[in-house]
């Protein structure tokens, strides 16, 4: 067995997390209400639910420079909205197979479900996550990624002005 | 209170103000250095800190800043977004800004509560307020929603809590709607003798409130119903409610007993759900003397003339009023209402899941919920306490924490079952004169009169043992256990193990979630804690509020509550819808998906994703159309369109892009 080499020891990932309003969200604010330490290393965007992640979403993070992705959404069944989480659910798979394509480890990105009331949960999966990522090393994209990562998450800002162009 | 600017004169002027929270966040971020850090971000026009934020001095740095033109634009670096950011959205339009043209970064719950290092923390702080900076810079001004507020109420359940909530509505003019699934309201108190601490008549204070909600024009009582659909938002819910048949024309019927004297049944057949099975009841039936509404209703599974439709139906006959319809059918109705109390209640622990008790398997060992039953005068003993064989016991164990207080069953303490077994132990020797022994871990009796009734248990020479119970068996070793129960635990005051001989076993069980409180949390789209209990908003600060604006909590459907708990509950719960209601409208927030037409392509993806059917398609334009009325802002069609037509209101594409770009960038 190799050593745990000095970037596994030394270094700190960082991942981005993506939690709904209702559930996970609630169950992070939980977490620190009840003071439960955890790893610095996950940064949360909220969202109002998991069905609102968009699969660029993740792709630019990457490409910003996230080593991890991490999702938290209601359990099954209990979403705010209904099935906003099956949706998450099912691009979340998808995602998996992209990400693999592109030659990213599928284990850099995570989907968690996590009710209002499981603040020890947040801290577990977090904790969980950035020892994963840790692991795994810093995400190195080939340039050839980048590029077409970039190619398709052109924000709608720059569609605006392709549709105006295409129409004048 | 220091203050960095870089006097940028950019259209967008933010202001970035960082709170201690007291030390709350202070005492872990370095909240100077993430000021100087967020004084440099591109756009900030003004860096400041101060100790409390959300107080007026933090708020009127905000709006000064505001008024005087150096900001159009702020982050808040403080608590969670959903703790003060209506707060801080006020702070913004008091001061002429808009309050959309703001955000929050959490870094009090998402950081320095949640981080050891110091270091890690400062660095966490940043990133989040950079990321904020970022988004900010594409938030657009909106104008809030206002809407109109129904002003009918509906309440979920008629225990104590529910009728205590419905009445004061009622009594403040207000419509309301009272749906309780069992014939009769109620819930637990209407089963009990007498009540702790003060042992007044159960009957006696519950029945007078049944009989002003029968009575009360503004409220329309629904028993044998259930809620089956909830549709609509914060003061406009569209509720539907069935109601089962129960065979019996409610406006006819006067209560006379008639049918069910005549019924073909001479005695009981089925057990009576009211009196925990302890006797028969017949398929027609009325709960008990006092039901509310005093109606008679008739059991499908066991009535013959249902069933088989071959009965002499003696009890059609029977009725002078003509009220008996066996062949009437369910009835749905639909309701509009502006605000929605539910009052559910618990049911109590099932004590045969705790085997070595012998719940089931010996006689004599009652639950204490069986046993309030027979000391009630008008139960099916009439207040007689007798063992099965018709003797009054000589001696009688009460179990404390069955199925509370244990990493087997339940965790929790069920509150309410220390005081309780000291009104059965107190009931129980002034009917029998029995030896009482009472088996405890820990006395619980905080709450006003409660610890002066525990002294005056001990006065009565009820015997208390402070061990958790091991076993109940009928295993005798000596002559004096013969014939006789033995409780066996260990005494861990004296440190001795004590084998207790006794005639009945009272095991009092402790409160646990209705077994269907998920799937009513799903309906009324509010959450649960693990147990099952309903969730809170706050739990100090909005404890009969739920995440679902307009849904309230009263009594033990939040948690095990005593009857002074809950009433207190029940009238803040009612305060809430009332104050709702009171304002006249709710404003909501703005979040909701809107196509931009020059970009849709028409594809028509977005339509059959939204759960409340909000996305129509134009077919004059060729492209999908949002109806922001029934929009309620998930967002999920926004992330499935492949054009990038469809945005979110306050969570646009570029806000969130630039959120994720800022928390990385300066991570
Ligand atoms: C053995 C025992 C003795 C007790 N003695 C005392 C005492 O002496 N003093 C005291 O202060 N407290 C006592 N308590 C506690 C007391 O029972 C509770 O505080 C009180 O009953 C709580 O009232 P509630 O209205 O919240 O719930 P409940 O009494 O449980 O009422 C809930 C009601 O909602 C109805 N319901 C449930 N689900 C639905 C649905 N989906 N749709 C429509 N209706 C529904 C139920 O049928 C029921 O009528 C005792 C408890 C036990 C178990
Ligand atoms: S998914 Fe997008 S492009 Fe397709 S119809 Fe809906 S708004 Fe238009
Ligand atoms: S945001 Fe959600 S609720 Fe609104 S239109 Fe889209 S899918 Fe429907
Ligand atoms: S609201 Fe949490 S997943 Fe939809």
């Amino acid at each position: 067995m190799p050593e745990r080499n000095d970037i596994e020891r030394f270094f700190d990932p960082k991942i981005v997390a993506f939690f709904c309003n209702w559930c996970t969200y609630t169950a992070a604010d939980l977490a620190g209400t009840a003071r439960m330490t955890y790893a610095p290393n996950v940064r949360v965007i909220r969202i109002m639910c998991s069905g609102r992640l968009d699969p660029q979403f993740v792709l630019s993070a990457f490409r910003e420079g996230a080593d991890g992705i991490l999702i938290g959404g209601c359990h099954p069944g209990d979403c705010h909205y209904q099935e906003g989480n099956y949706q998450a659910l099912r691009r979340f798979i998808l995602l998996k197979r992209l990400i693999h394509a592109f030659g990213i480890e599928k284990e850099r990105i995570r989907l968690e479900w996590i009710a209002a009331s499981e603040g020890d949960k947040v801290q577990r999966v977090i904790n969980e996550m950035t020892e994963t990522v840790r692991r795994l090393g810093p995400l190195d994209l080939e340039p050839i990624t980048k590029k077409v990562i970039d190619y398709m998450s052109v924000t709608h800002h720059e569609m605006v002005s392709i549709s105006h162009r295409g129409s004048s | 209170m220091s203050t960095v600017g870089t006097g940028s004169n950019d259209k967008c002027k933010i202001g970035v103000y960082v709170c201690h929270c007291g030390i709350n966040i202070s005492s872990k971020v370095d909240v100077s250095k993430t000021v100087r850090f967020a004084a440099k971000l591109p756009h900030v026009t003004v860096s400041r800190e101060y100790k409390f934020m959300c107080a007026d001095p933090g708020q009127d740095l905000i709006q000064q800043d505001i008024r005087d033109g150096r900001i159009n634009r702020a982050v808040v670096a403080s608590c969670s977004p959903l703790m003060h950011e209506p707060t801080f959205r006020n702070t913004m339009a008091e001061a002429g800004g808009n309050p959309f043209l703001f955000q929050m970064a959490n870094i009090r719950e998402h950081v320095s509560w949640v981080t050891l290092d110091n270091t890690a923390a400062t660095e966490k702080a940043m990133s989040l307020i950079s990321a904020a900076v970022e988004r900010v810079v594409f938030h657009q001004p909106l104008m809030p929603n206002r809407v109109p507020v129904h002003p009918d109420v509906l309440v979920v359940g008629g225990g104590i809590a529910g009728i205590h909530a419905a009445l004061t509505l009622a009594d403040a003019g207000q419509k309301v709607y009272l749906v309780e699934r069992e014939p009769s309201i109620g819930g637990h108190m209407a089963k009990f003798d007498k009540t702790f601490p003060t042992l007044d008549c159960s009957a006696c204070i519950l029945t007078p409130k049944m009989s002003a909600v029968r009575a009360h024009s503004n409220i329309t009582l629904w028993s044998y119903s259930e809620v089956i659909g909830v549709d609509g938002f914060v003061g406009n819910f569209k509720v539907r409610v069935r109601r089962k048949p129960r065979y019996i024309i409610e406006e006819r019927c006067v209560g006379c007993l008639d049918c069910i004297e005549a019924c073909i049944y001479k005695s009981g057949k089925v057990p009576d759900e009211f009196n925990e099975g302890l006797v028969k009841r017949k398929p027609v039936y009325i709960p008990f003397p006092q039901a509310t509404p005093l109606v008679a209703v008739i059991d499908a599974k066991t009535c013959i003339g249902i069933r088989t439709g071959k009965c002499k139906m003696t009890c059609i006959d029977a009725c002078e009023r003509d009220a008996i319809d066996l062949n009437q059918s369910e009835e749905i109705n639909e309701i509009e209402v502006g605000a929605i109390i539910l009052a559910t209640g618990f049911k109590t622990f099932n004590a045969k899941r705790i085997y070595r008790y012998g719940y089931g398997k010996y006689s004599n060992i009652y639950t204490s919920l069986e046993l309030e039953r027979m000391v009630n005068a008008a139960g099916p003993t009439g207040g007689e306490i007798t063992l099965k064989n018709g003797q009054k016991p000589k001696a009688v164990g009460i179990v404390h924490c069955v199925g509370s207080r244990d990493n087997k069953t339940n965790k929790y303490c069920s509150k309410v079952c220390c005081m309780y077994s000291l009104k059965l132990a107190h009931l129980i020797k002034e009917r029998t004169g029995a030896e009482v022994y009472n088996f405890y871990i820990d006395m619980r009796t905080p709450g006003k009169g409660y610890e002066e009734f525990y002294d005056r248990l001990l006065e009565e020479n009820v015997h208390f043992i402070r061990g958790r119970v091991a076993e109940i068996t009928d295993w005798v070793m000596t002559p004096e256990e013969e014939g006789k129960l033995v409780i066996r635990a260990e005494d861990t005051l004296v440190g001795v193990v004590r084998r207790v001989p006794v005639d009945m076993v009272v095991l009092s069980v402790g409160l646990e979630p209705q077994p269907d409180a998920e799937d009513v949390g799903r309906l009324f789209n509010i959450s649960c804690t693990r147990e099952g209990w309903f969730l809170e908003r706050h739990p100090k600060l909005a404890p009969v509020s739920t995440f679902t604006d307009g849904i309230f909590l009263a009594g033990a459907c939040q948690g095990p509550k005593d009857i002074p708990d809950s009433v207190a509950q029940a009238g803040a719960a009612a305060a809430e819808a009332l104050a709702l209601i009171d304002r006249g409208y709710v404003v909501l927030e703005p979040n909701t998906a809107y196509v931009q037409d020059e970009l849709c392509s028409g594809c028509k993806t977005c339509i059959d994703l939204c759960p409340y059917g909000a996305i129509s398609f134009d077919d004059e334009k060729d492209t999908a159309k949002v109806n922001g009325a029934l929009c309620k802002g998930c967002g999920t069609c926004v992330a499935s369109c492949p054009s990038g037509s469809l945005q979110q209101y306050l969570f646009t594409d570029d806000q969130i892009f630039s959120e994720i770009k800022g928390v990385i960038l300066y991570a």
